[in-house]
């Protein structure tokens, strides 16, 4: 498998032991880790956070089409969002919708994670567009899930150059 | 050299004992899994950040505990952070009190 650019994951968690173990468990996997304390840093980070009713289409000058054009300087090159669920502020699901809701941002794949083991949460997290719902303590095994989401992502980007048209699943 | 082998077998025993009397499960051994030479001291970096912030967290809950009347979902919330750090790094009998310890929050037991 060739291996270009490393991912990069972007991990949000107010935790600092899971910010740690989290950031270990990507590095172990190979993956560039950038991990934050909070959603709104999360969002900042990604250049979300200037205008909230903001027009996205005003930021930069790539087409709206072709999303993964070379990011301008606000967006940020990230290929998975790792959130906590549970955070004072903003909640992993609040970010999760605003990712959604982003133009540019809204095909990265986004992942969950919680202490609690709330079914109607991990339905609603799922049906929000996140692709996976991990339980606490995040293991090795987990991460390991990640790989074919990103894989998938990556390929996609690849396709988007030739063809304008995405398959949004 | 014997001296080593010694210190060596009564550290590993220590650890042992602390399985055994379930201060720390599955995830410890995870934490030390993750222990390698590019990081060396991993399982201490992240045990002295754990005392840290337990610090820092029961000197919160210990405040909180001292108001009138008590405020059950600020000592929750506490809870549920300490509890989730606890786990994260395999404090098992720690993460055990602090279940308990929500018990009695959610059926707002100050006596517990």
């Amino acid at each position: 498998m060739a291996t270009e650019a490393k991912f990069h994951v972007l991990a949000v968690d107010d935790s600092i032991i899971d910010r740690k173990l989290i950031e270990r468990l990507l590095r172990t996997s190979s993956y560039q880790v950038t991990a934050v304390d909070s959603g709104s840093k999360a969002l900042e980070l990604l250049g979300l956070n200037r205008d909230k009713e903001g027009e996205e289409e005003e930021i930069g000058d790539e087409a709206e089409e072709t999303p993964s054009v070379s990011p301008s300087c606000q967006e940020m090159e990230v290929n998975l969002i790792i959130t906590d669920y549970f955070m004072p502020g903003m909640t992993g699901y609040d970010l999760l919708r605003k990712i959604k809701e982003s133009k540019y941002y809204k095909n990265v794949p986004v992942v969950i994670m919680s202490s609690e083991n709330v079914p109607s949460r991990i339905t609603r997290c799922l049906e929000e567009g996140a692709e996976e719902f991990f339980l606490k303590p995040v293991q090795l095994s987990d991460v390991n899930k990640l790989r074919p989401h990103l894989l998938k992502g990556r390929g996609r980007d690849q396709k988007a150059a030739s063809s304008i048209e995405l398959a949004v699943s | 050299m014997d001296q080593r082998n010694q210190f060596h077998r009564q550290v590993a025993l220590m650890r042992q004992s602390l399985f055994d009397q379930g201060y720390i499960d599955e995830q410890f051994v995870q934490l030390e899994e993750l222990q390698d030479d590019t990081n060396p001291n991993f399982v201490e970096e992240v045990v002295t950040l754990y005392y840290r912030d337990s610090a820092r967290l029961i000197v919160s809950i210990e405040q909180a505990l001292d108001k009138s009347p008590l405020d059950f979902n600020k000592l929750d919330s506490l809870m549920h952070q300490f509890k989730g750090s606890s786990s994260s790094i395999g404090a098992r009998k720690v993460k055990a009190e602090c279940t308990q310890f929500r018990e009695y929050c959610k059926a707002e037991n100050g006596e517990g």
